[in-house]
């Protein structure tokens, strides 16, 4: 069966996008390559000598998803998404507008703003969001291609503490929607993808486990899971015990004469 | 005094913005540039000139989520 997440008519095999944050630059090809990834975030920042370049550890073939980190309100995050354009980043963009610095939570209303210029400069809008479905519907209505809810605070590691409003998303909006931030573990994933979300976004969980190889094929694995699970149907969920065993026939070993 | 990245640069003013990028092992095509604040398209980077008052921003991928 075909089952390919769908964003802006691009098709993905992988519901595994992965962030590129806070990783050894080395370990990077290996992360996407145990993730199963086929899209990879990238931030854009002044470049000096010093630093590596991260597209020449990035696979042949992976879609790169720039973000507009940094950007404060949606004139800002537009310039960075002219700019990662130009620097040869296609027309993908993750919108991401905070101006908290705290709890780095976005500003939905700038981000829906975002949403609209970009859509008309023929960007691929894919904003990161608060889970209100309000917002959601003005990003849908502002040309966003995929819909990005929390799941906590970006770096977290806290995991679906938004998760009821998540689920009132899936049920409510038609785009795909990509779980992003704050998952940290791989059973969040699979819950996630056990509601219906379409796709899930990790980084820190990766970047930051004992083992990055290792992790990445965890989320991979449980991600993959929880796809086949809501593909399938969960089962249902009763008060009362409903044995497994059938209730007659049982065998009488004669002590009861 | 040029401005590159933030830090004051008498080094490169005359050269193009090809050229700094050349000298600084940057490739073209994974970059953008913004002088003065506005983007400066590509094929503009061999005639545009650091001058000594430029404010130029070179701008590339780094890690992020």
């Amino acid at each position: 069966m075909q089952d390919k997440l769908v964003i802006a008519g691009h098709e993905f095999d992988s519901r595994f996008i992965l962030g590129s944050g806070k990783f050894d630059l080395t370990l990077i090809k290996a992360a996407v390559e145990h993730a199963g990834a086929q899209i990879i975030t990238l931030a854009l920042r002044r470049v000096n000598s010093f630093h590596g370049n991260i597209l020449e550890h990035i696979p042949e073939g992976v879609t790169l998803l720039p973000n507009t980190s940094g950007a404060r309100n949606a004139e800002e995050a537009v310039k960075i998404a002219l700019l990662a354009r130009e620097a040869g980043c296609g027309e993908f963009i993750k919108i991401e507008v905070i101006r908290d610095s705290k709890y780095l939570l976005p500003d939905n209303y700038e981000t829906a703003k975002a949403c609209e210029m970009l859509a008309n400069k023929g960007f691929i809008p894919m904003p990161y969001m608060y889970p209100e479905l309000y917002a959601a519907r003005d990003m849908v209505n502002a040309g966003a291609a995929a819909i990005m809810p929390l799941a906590s605070p970006i770096g977290s590691n806290r995991g679906l503490a938004t998760k009821e409003f998540i689920r009132i998303l899936i049920e409510e909006i038609d785009l795909p929607i990509i779980v992003d931030a704050g998952i940290g573990r791989p059973s969040q994933a699979c819950e996630a993808m056990e509601m219906g979300a379409d796709a899930v976004m990790a980084n820190t969980a990766i970047a930051t486990a004992g083992s990055i190889v290792q992790m990445a094929q965890a989320f991979k694995n449980a991600i993959n899971a929880g796809r086949t699970a809501y593909l399938a149907g969960l089962g249902r969920v009763l008060d009362k015990a409903d044995a497994s065993s059938p209730l007659t026939g049982f065998i009488n070993d004669g002590g009861t004469k | 005094m040029a401005v590159i990245n933030g830090e004051k640069d008498n080094a490169h003013n005359g050269i193009s913005v090809l050229e700094y990028l050349s000298k600084q092992g940057k490739k073209p095509s994974q970059v953008a540039v913004m002088i003065n604040g506005d983007i400066l398209p590509k094929d503009k980077y061999a005639g545009t000139v650091i001058e000594e008052n430029s404010e130029v921003e070179i701008i590339g991928f780094v890690g992020g989520g």
